[in-house]
């Protein structure tokens, strides 16, 4: 050929490269096959690998605290876990703002909820302090509130105040960034006009009362669908507005103000002159003395970032402790040994199915056809009966008062008072999903058993060879691959199952399905279920990367 | 046939039967014997029975009634594996998960052999076949007849005295099985093996071995050398069987002295060698060999009978041509002549007189 002489790419009859024509011209037969597949590949994508991925996710993911509590989470960095006092007054403040806002939104319990799997008792102290949240400078309030004839009990005085009235540039960036908190906070959008910008200038003069009310118009428009002039501010507000002016060079800020309701405020500051200032940190001792509690904050500290491997610690008997990952105490550790306990199991069952399936698949390949379908039938039919009838099936077989006992019993053979225990243990698990698996391992090694020609069993005998030689040098080393995938499938299957051990396996004999479970719909902890889920599948696949290294998966026949 | 009580014998089937499902025999009263270094070979259509009879012989299958004896010894309860056959196999078995090396080590492992013993006997075994760089491939590897030679090898590797092939050339090309064919009776002849090959090629049949068994309906039909087999069937199934033929039906007329006299349907007598018939009046297959046929008048015998033919076709096949007749009513009466020089082509339409020896053409039964 002269395309062997020529030096480039080879080039078709019209000149262009081959490589191109050839690509051109199966563009099309791709696009088919694609569009053929595509309904369920779209069907698969969406149904199953995004919610397992998501589901995955949840095992780092870790906005809640950074969320919910976004001002505490930055002003507790600087906060010296080791130091063994609790957080000066700042993080307290911050607190009570992050706090307040995630009451009126009913977000503080659900990070209760979440930091108590971290550290029993700090559910019950959001809770409880969220309905508190009025202790916080109730005098102060009264006095903002008395003073001028209660004129800052007017809702559209507030409004003007804080619009810096109609010449105001009004503060975009402000709004801006309260908007995207209070997105986070609940979830929900913030998008759109609310009807407020809060002014230039007083947020440059009072930036926490500025931020204080935003949060309230941008809530009370959004959430509530009010119009902002027309509510009441929250106390939240005033208790701002009394921190600001009791602050040092408070009193020369309000004097120096001079935008709306400047002769309202300035009031209001002059009988705020005879209270102390508020102190935040006092008040929550005042409402839970957990709150000095340096257990609790370091708990808060350890879980501010947004991404955590707390979950995973978790899942391996470990925790995050000041210094970094640390064992959890003796009476908590309980999933490394569910871990090896499923594996074991699986292990063992794994073997029992081989044991009893190998000769049964042996079987079945050397029958002839028509009393092989029918004993094939026989394999099948647990399939087709329902999962959990079987394994009630068991209970009924094994429980103290069941069959087989009775039976041994009514021989003699056991003590009416020294029933066997069978089920509620390791034994139950084993027995009842060795019979749901066994048509998994029976499967795939009949289908190879039936491609090995029996010439090969007759030339090892004419060789010499006995019959077990036979078997064990050329039989079994051609029903391997057999051997390999069922024991692949049942593994798998069984390092993953839930029902079955749920029903016979009692205390002993559960999975870490089955905690996996507990945690997805009991303790609603579903970080640490998907932590569980994703360690779970990472044996998986690396004991299928080393079933590939060792035996290799083209060796691997399912039929 | 042999006789079954030869004392040489080194193999021997006496009055074997053999029934699968107690209803039907698919090997019938079989009696056969050969001596040390005979290379016979079972012929036969399938379902004859010859594989069934093999299958005897390596022990896989038990004999129903009758006595099968190696070297004097009879071998009905001796398990396969320890009557030291050396077997070929129709798909060669060779076991895909070991090497080659190791395929012929098998034997000789089981047998307890060292690993230096081991390893020169493989080493001569593969070069005899002419396989020795291949010992570290698989046999997926190798090609039909790479893989032929390797289980030939290994049937042979433990020295047996005696090797059994079942259709051991069945998956190969035709060029192939003829170089085979070739190579296996040599190596059979050289090493002094008896071998019992089964096969239904009635040219590998004749061009290998010492004798042929020819098998029909569970039964021997003929046992001979081939050229007897070939010149000399003794009834029309082997006739028919072995080789091209010609049949006329008819009617004995008369036996006399080893002639026979036979009118067939068509009306013409003619002068035979009957073969298994007995007496005149009974009905009878003629069966002439199509390159015995003779239609060049001068080239006939004196005295000879002739029969008039009408020429249907010609056919030109290189090294001969074969010219289709219509003799005594049958349409299908084939003639082959060599392409030679002063040959004659005949055109269809032609008519002709053919004729031939009376000893080429035998009385068979109907």
């Amino acid at each position: 050929m002269s395309d062997t002489t020529q030096s480039g790419p080879v080039l078709s009859a019209d000149g262009t490269p081959l490589k191109r024509s050839l690509a051109r011209a199966l563009r099309m037969q791709k696009v088919r096959a694609l569009m053929l597949i595509a309904p369920l590949l779209i069907f698969i994508l969406l149904t199953f690998i995004l919610p397992i991925a998501d589901m995955l996710f949840r095992s780092v993911e870790n906005r809640i605290v950074a969320d919910t509590l976004s001002e505490t989470v930055v002003t507790l960095e600087e906060w010296d876990a080791m130091s063994g006092d609790a957080p000066g007054e700042a993080v307290y403040e911050s607190l009570y703002y992050d706090l307040f806002v995630a009451a009126e939104a009913k977000e503080h319990t659900k990070l209760g909820t979440r930091l108590n799997y971290e550290q029993t008792g700090i559910s019950s102290l959001f809770r409880s302090s969220g309905r508190k949240m009025d202790d916080f400078g109730e005098d102060h309030v009264e006095a903002i509130e008395d003073a001028s004839d209660g004129a800052l009990k007017d809702a559209a005085l507030w409004y003007e105040i804080m619009t810096g009235g109609s010449s105001d540039a009004g503060n975009t960036e402000l709004l801006k960034a309260q908007r995207s908190k209070m997105a986070q906070l609940t979830g929900e959008g913030f998008g759109g006009d609310i009807g407020f910008v809060p002014g230039a200038d007083i947020s440059e003069t009072f930036p926490r009362l500025a931020r204080a009310y935003t949060d309230f118009a941008l809530f009370v428009a959004v959430m509530d669908g009010d119009v902002v002039a027309e509510e009441d501010p929250w106390e939240s507000v005033f208790v701002a507005f009394a921190q600001e002016v009791q602050a040092p060079g408070g009193a020369e800020k309000i004097a120096g103000y001079t935008g709306p309701g400047a002769a309202e405020l300035q009031a209001a500051a002059a009988a705020l002159a005879d209270l102390e200032p508020i102190s935040f940190k006092q008040t929550f001792v005042d409402i839970d003395e957990d709150w000095e509690d340096v257990g609790n904050w370091r708990t808060i500290q350890t879980y501010s970032p947004k991404y955590t491997s707390g979950y995973f610690l978790n899942s391996i008997d470990m925790q995050k402790g000041v210094d970094g990952a640390e064992a959890r105490p003796e009476n908590q550790q309980i999933y490394i040994t569910l871990f090896k306990r499923t594996m074991f199991m699986s292990l063992v069952i794994t073997g029992s199915c081989i044991l009893l399936g190998y000769p049964v698949a042996w079987i079945l390949a050397n029958l002839p056809t028509r009393t092989a379908n029918l004993l094939m039938i026989l394999v099948l039919l647990p399939f087709w009966t329902s999962l959990l009838v079987r394994t009630s099936a068991w209970k009924v077989m094994l429980q103290q008062q069941g069959v087989i006992n009775d039976v041994l019993v009514w021989l003699g053979l056991v003590a009416d008072d020294a029933r066997l225990v069978m089920i509620n243990n390791q034994f139950g698990t084993i027995v009842a999903m060795t019979h749901i698996l066994l048509p998994f391992m029976i499967l795939p090694m009949y289908s190879v058993m039936q491609t090995i020609n029996p010439t090969y069993l007759r030339a090892a005998k004419s060789l010499g060879a006995t019959n077990w030689t036979a078997f064990w040098r050329v039989y079994f080393p051609q029903s391997v691959p057999g051997i390999g995938a069922g024991s692949i499938l049942v593994f798998i299957l069984s390092i993953g199952y839930y029902i079955t051990p749920e029903i016979v396996g009692g205390t002993k004999g559960v999975f870490i399905s089955n905690r996996i479970a507990y945690h997805i719909s009991s303790s609603l902890n579903w970080g640490l279920a998907a932590a569980l889920g994703t360690i779970l599948l990472a044996v998986v696949l690396l004991l299928y990367w080393a079933y590939d290294k060792i035996v290799g998966i083209d060796n691997v026949k399912l039929g | 046939m042999a006789d079954a009580s030869n004392s040489d014998a080194f193999v021997e089937f006496e009055r074997v039967q053999k029934s699968y499902d107690g209803e039907t025999l698919v090997v019938k009263d079989l009696n056969l014997s050969l001596p040390k270094g005979e290379f016979l070979t079972m012929l036969g259509p399938s379902g004859s029975g010859k594989t069934t009879c093999l299958m005897m012989l390596a022990g896989f299958e038990t004999a129903t009634h009758g006595d099968i004896r190696l070297d004097g010894t009879s071998i009905n309860n001796i398990p396969p594996h320890k009557r030291g056959i050396g077997m070929v196999f129709q798909n060669y078995a060779l076991f895909p998960h070991m090497t080659i090396a190791e395929n012929l080590s098998f034997p000789l492992e089981v047998r307890g052999l060292g690993k230096s013993d081991r390893e020169a006997k493989v080493k001569r075994a593969l070069d005899m076949v002419e396989m020795g760089t291949f010992g570290g491939r698989r046999p997926a590897q190798l090609s039909g007849g790479q893989q032929q030679r390797v289980a030939l090898a290994r049937a042979l590797v433990f020295e047996p005295e005696l090797v059994l092939m079942d259709e051991p050339l069945g998956a190969l090309d035709k060029q192939l099985r003829e170089k085979m064919q070739f190579e296996i009776t040599h190596l059979a002849h050289q090493l002094g093996i008896t071998t019992v090959y089964v096969t239904h090629d009635q040219t590998e049949a004749l061009t290998m071995s010492d004798r042929v068994a020819v098998f029909n309906d569970g039964r021997i039909q003929q046992l001979a050398p081939p050229d007897q087999l070939y010149e000399e069937p003794a009834n029309s199934f082997v006739a028919q069987f072995i080789g091209e033929n010609n049949t006329l039906e008819g009617v004995i007329k008369e036996i006399r002295e080893g002639h026979a006299l036979v009118q067939l349907d068509g009306g013409e007598l003619i002068a035979c060698t009957p073969v298994n018939v007995s007496e005149a009046g009974q009905r009878t297959r003629v069966s002439i060999r199509p390159e015995r046929v003779e239609y060049n008048k001068e080239r006939l015998q004196e005295g000879a009978h002739t029969l008039k033919a009408e020429v249907l076709e010609f056919i030109y096949m290189g090294d001969i041509f074969r010219t289709r007749l219509r003799v005594a009513g049958n349409k299908d009466f084939i003639i082959k002549t060599r392409n030679a020089p002063d040959q004659v082509r005949l055109q269809p339409g032609q008519q002709i007189e053919i004729g031939w020896l009376p000893e080429d053409c035998r009385a068979l039964d109907a």
